[in-house]
């Protein structure tokens, strides 16, 4: 999930080998992943939740909107195109009512009306009375149409039946759109007639395209078979068949969404109107009407994708971090565990030790005394001195007898915390002072050593003899390892405030790894052949936590070893047995 | 010079004590602390020569019962043990160089017996 190198948390490779599958209590990646995991969930799955509702709440609001103006502009050129026809076709009937029927037969008559009309009203084209039989009895206008029978047409049929009469547009004789009103004027006696007007449908066409439609929108008429009863701009000429399904009847207006036939989508609002062939349709495209829906979503989205990176990148910085810590404060508390371990089995071979050498001491003694006692009844009494190789064989017993007593004594030596007498030392002087001891033999093997002092280390508070005890013992082994004309670096430096360090440095053949985790232990040697004992390193390391200082070793096989003993520079007591107690705690 | 051995290995302080003998000392040995205050009671010492763990009885409790008998007794401390506890305690009570550890080589000891009477460890409590 992360890059490598620089970005790559130190947890990330950790496997604690080291400790043992028990003491890992932690994996980091997966306390990771799941910190991650969780958080990432509980934060973005309810915002991007929110960021859904709102997004479909946003667009149907917009849609719904746009609808409703969409309804409202239909509604309204409906009332237009309703007061338009119905206004002639009072005109109309106004006139019948008028009129005395004969003044219809008088043709003269007749082209005033049509005059009056044109002049009032506009549009009108010619006008004509039709009898009961469907003849036209008297015709103003510029066709000669006078006689005509209409019996037999559709129109005429319904105006009789239902009084009044608009029909679909139609191309007349000069091929110009036109539509024609019909009324019918009931006489008293029973009879009737009919006043029949043709118009031209400028002033229709002028009404609908007169409305302002954004973009690419379009309001137009058709009729009840589909064909546009006004000119488009967008789907063709009058009469042309429209290229959109008829909408079905409603007495209301409608909003519905259609596809042209691009396949893009349409908001259609659409009306019957009454008392007409007519339906009143208003086709805007849905993609113009959203664009401003678009810029809100992407606002929305926007803002979406931003809070999800900053989250993410919060959490992962933040577990990182987290993580991280934990896992330094483990990698302390495994340090710790280790060198509290140490100490722990130190202290218990020390215990054992001391045990041991305390049982054998006992017998020892006895052996040494009664030994000694059989020598001295050879030596004092006369009778026995003729026979001196008995005197021998005991002094051979008590040598042996001492042999031993010299490895109880060392290993008591180790096990106790002996008194520490504190002095103020220069260290630079006590480790050259060590050196003088062996410096000769140094100088017969030809081997090269350096003291060196890094920074200023003041005089401090320790114990002289320890010291040298400490440094001789790891200096001899260094001798030990090195080849002749080798080389031993003796490093003094200040670590910090309370700190001093001395590291021996040799180019040894070195320590093999698994010699290294043991060479501490008493008993612990790989020259037992040349009458190692294993018990100076031990000693060694007891000797340094007396001081309260830490001894730690590094070596690879080939190269050499590096001893480095660090000292408090403030020297404060403290006994063995409170060490015990804090190391088993 | 006279010397009381207290230590509860009968063998080891009847040794000690006739090898003692060889060389001039007089020396007799007890092997519990009611001995040896019974033992200071007939007899006059000048050092007595204690382990410090007796049966029943640390070496410096007895020391401390000694030292009421005969103030002017003098005190060596053995131990073939080397816990810390005896250590502080050997130490402290006789002063290092009178604290040996077992087993002891007989010339030193014969040498401590000397320097201590001599009152070379003077100064010490």
């Amino acid at each position: 999930m992360l890059p490598a190198g620089l970005w790559k948390p130190k947890f990330w490779d950790h496997y604690d080998v080291a400790s043992g599958p028990q003491k890992q209590l932690f994996n980091f990646r997966r306390i990771w992943l799941l910190a991650v995991l969780l958080t990432v969930g509980v934060s973005l799955v309810p915002l991007i939740f929110i960021t859904v509702v709102d997004y479909r709440a946003t667009r149907k609001g917009i849609e719904s909107e746009i609808r409703l103006r969409t309804a409202r502009l239909v509604s309204n050129t409906r009332r237009s195109v309703t007061f338009f026809l119905e206004e002639r076709q009072s005109a109309l009937q106004f006139i019948t009512q008028l009129h005395p029927c004969q003044d219809f037969g008088n043709s003269t008559e007749l082209r005033l009306i049509l005059e009056n009309l044109k002049q009032s009203f506009g549009g009108f084209v010619d006008l004509g009375i039709i009898d009961a039989e469907g003849n036209q009895r008297t015709y103003a206008g510029p066709y000669p149409l006078t006689g005509k029978n209409y019996r037999d047409q559709e129109w005429f049929q319904q105006v009789v039946l239902k009084g009044h009469y608009i029909s679909d547009v139609f191309l007349g004789y000069r091929r110009v759109p036109h539509l024609v009103i019909a009324v019918k004027h009931q006489l008293t006696d029973g009879s009737y007639h009919i006043l029949r007007a043709t118009l031209d449908t400028e002033r229709f066409n002028q009404l609908i395209s007169g409305m302002e439609i954004s973009g690419s929108g379009d309001a137009l008429l058709i009729n009840h078979r589909g064909e546009l009863q006004t000119p488009s701009r967008l789907y063709g000429p009058v009469l042309q068949d429209l290229a959109l399904p008829i909408p079905t009847f409603s007495s209301k207006t409608e909003v519905l969404e259609e596809r042209d036939q691009k396949g893009e989508p349409l908001i259609v609002g659409y009306a019957y109107i009454a008392d007409s062939p007519f339906i009143l349709m208003i086709l805007k495209h849905k993609k113009e009407l959203m664009q401003g829906w678009n810029w809100t979503r992407l606002e929305l989205l926007g803002f979406l994708a931003l809070s999800i990176a900053v989250i993410l990148i919060v959490i992962l910085g933040t577990a990182t971090y987290l993580v991280e810590q934990i896992f330094l404060a483990d990698q302390r508390r495994v340090a710790v565990l280790h060198k509290v371990e140490y100490a722990n089995k130190m202290a218990s071979i020390g215990r054992l030790a001391a045990g041991v050498a305390h049982e054998i001491n006992n017998p020892l003694a006895i052996i040494n005394e009664k030994a000694g006692l059989i020598k001295d009844i050879f030596s004092f009494k006369k009778e026995f001195q003729a026979e001196p190789r008995l005197i021998a064989l005991m002094d051979s017993i008590i040598s042996s007898v001492e042999r031993c007593a010299a490895v109880t004594r060392r290993l008591l030596r180790f096990a106790r915390h002996m008194e520490v007498s504190i002095q103020t030392i220069n260290l630079e002087e006590v480790v050259r002072e060590v050196l003088g001891f062996i410096g000769k033999e140094a100088e017969y093997r030809d081997i090269a050593v350096s003291v060196q002092v890094q920074g200023e280390i003041p005089p401090f508070e320790n114990d002289r003899g320890k010291l040298q005890q400490i440094f001789l013992n790891i200096i001899n082994n260094a001798l030990a390892a090195i080849g002749d004309g080798g080389r031993l670096d003796i490093l003094l430096r200040r670590v910090d405030e309370q700190s001093v360090s001395v590291a021996f440095i040799d180019n040894g053949r070195g320590i093999p790894a698994e010699d290294l985790k043991r060479v501490f232990e008493p008993f612990f040697t790989t020259k037992a052949s040349q009458g190692g004992t294993g018990l100076g390193l031990s000693i060694t390391y007891g000797l340094v936590q007396e001081l309260g200082g830490s001894i730690e070793v590094e070596s690879e096989v080939g190269k050499g070893t590096r001893f480095a003993v660090n000292l408090p520079l403030k020297y404060e007591k403290r006994s063995r047995e409170i060490d015990a107690s804090t190391v088993s705690g | 010079m006279r010397v009381l051995l207290v230590d509860d290995e009968a063998e080891l302080v009847s040794t000690l004590a006739e090898r003692l003998s060889f060389r001039g000392i007089e020396a007799d040995w007890v092997t519990t602390g009611e001995e040896a205050l019974k033992q200071v009671e007939k007899q006059r010492y000048e050092v007595a020569v204690l382990d410090v763990k007796i049966p029943r009885i640390s070496g410096l409790a007895l020391k401390r019962l000694l030292e009421e008998q005969d103030p002017q007794l003098k005190f060596i401390f053995l131990t073939g043990h080397g816990s810390e506890e005896d250590f502080m305690i050997g130490s402290a009570e006789a002063g290092e160089p009178y604290y040996l550890i077992k087993p002891v080589e007989l010339n030193l000891l014969i040498e401590k017996l000397h320097e201590i009477i001599k009152g070379r460890g003077k100064g010490l409590p």
